[in-house]
């Protein structure tokens, strides 16, 4: 069985390469490579797979889920320059892709087995663009 | 990892078929025989499958992948009646599974070699009936 628990976040970033001129930025990134930056209200959904706890009834315990989702993505991420603010992004570009992996690097070692383990990591970036991940082997 | 886009296209479109009666159209299809016609506000979304591009932080060209879809399918269809003025749909019901069908194949088939995979294609026909295509199920 599998949980879904979305979360939302605000952040600015700018998508281009160092060393870039800003026209070849533009054709790479189009409108996000604007150099004073922009921002998403970016949607989270973290999905866990495990099975019931026969006693409790939960695959895991929902409010623990919320904690590290806080902890980990919500407080670093909302209301925040990622560019500037935020590691590894101020070394790696913040594409929806590249927050997707960082987001479930960050997430992962949290849901070993025991309260479930990390099925899939969905971003959207708006409601019209949206990245999946489900790890190494997808 | 997958990446997601959304476009969107208003059509109009009747469902009726020559082969059965006007008894059977009428049973088979409903309010969707109206020899008039009605119009939808379709949403498309375009699913690529690939791996993350270690410099640029992209699965796919964004915006190559916007005008390619644009281009073939949204400038094409949109504030279009579906019967009447798409080619690749005259002769056929436009049911959204003929629809959804042919627009898979469309892209297909002018898909660039080089580009990440063509994971899915689903289309909303309203926010309640929600169709998808890919190579495995068509």
């Amino acid at each position: 069985m599998k949980i879904t628990r979305r979360i939302e976040f605000s952040s600015s970033h700018v998508c281009a390469l160092p060393g870039r001129t800003e026209a070849e930025n533009h054709a790479l990134y189009g409108a996000a490579a604007n150099p004073h930056g922009h921002g998403h209200n970016y949607a989270l959904e973290v999905t866990i797979a495990g099975e019931p706890d026969p006693v409790t009834g939960m695959i895991v315990d929902l409010k623990e889920v919320k904690e590290i989702l806080n902890q980990e993505v919500v407080t670093p991420f909302d209301h925040r320059h990622l560019n500037y603010e935020v590691p590894p992004f101020d070394k790696v570009v913040p594409t929806t892709e590249n927050m997707a992996l960082e987001i479930w690097r960050r997430l992962a070692p949290h849901f070993t087995g025991a309260n479930g383990t990390l099925d899939l990591v969905r971003l959207y970036e708006t409601e019209d663009l949206y990245v999946e991940y489900a790890g190494e082997s997808a | 990892m997958r990446l997601t886009r959304r476009y969107r296209f208003s059509a109009s479109h009747r469902l009726h078929s020559d082969e059965l009666t006007e008894a059977q159209n009428d049973a088979t299809y409903g309010k969707c025989n109206n020899p008039y016609g009605h119009g939808h506000n379709y949403v498309l979304e375009v699913t690529v499958r690939g791996t993350v591009d270690p410099v640029t932080g992209r699965v796919h060209d964004l915006p190559a992948l916007d005008e390619f879809v644009t281009q073939e399918i949204v400038s094409r269809y949109d504030h279009r009646n579906l019967n009447e003025q798409v080619p690749e749909l005259a002769g056929l019901v436009p049911t959204t599974e003929v629809v959804s069908a042919v627009i898979h194949a469309r892209l297909e088939a002018g898909w660039p070699q080089q580009w990440p995979v063509l994971d899915r294609v689903r289309i909303w026909e309203t926010r309640n009936n929600i169709f998808e295509v890919s190579k495995e199920i068509q």
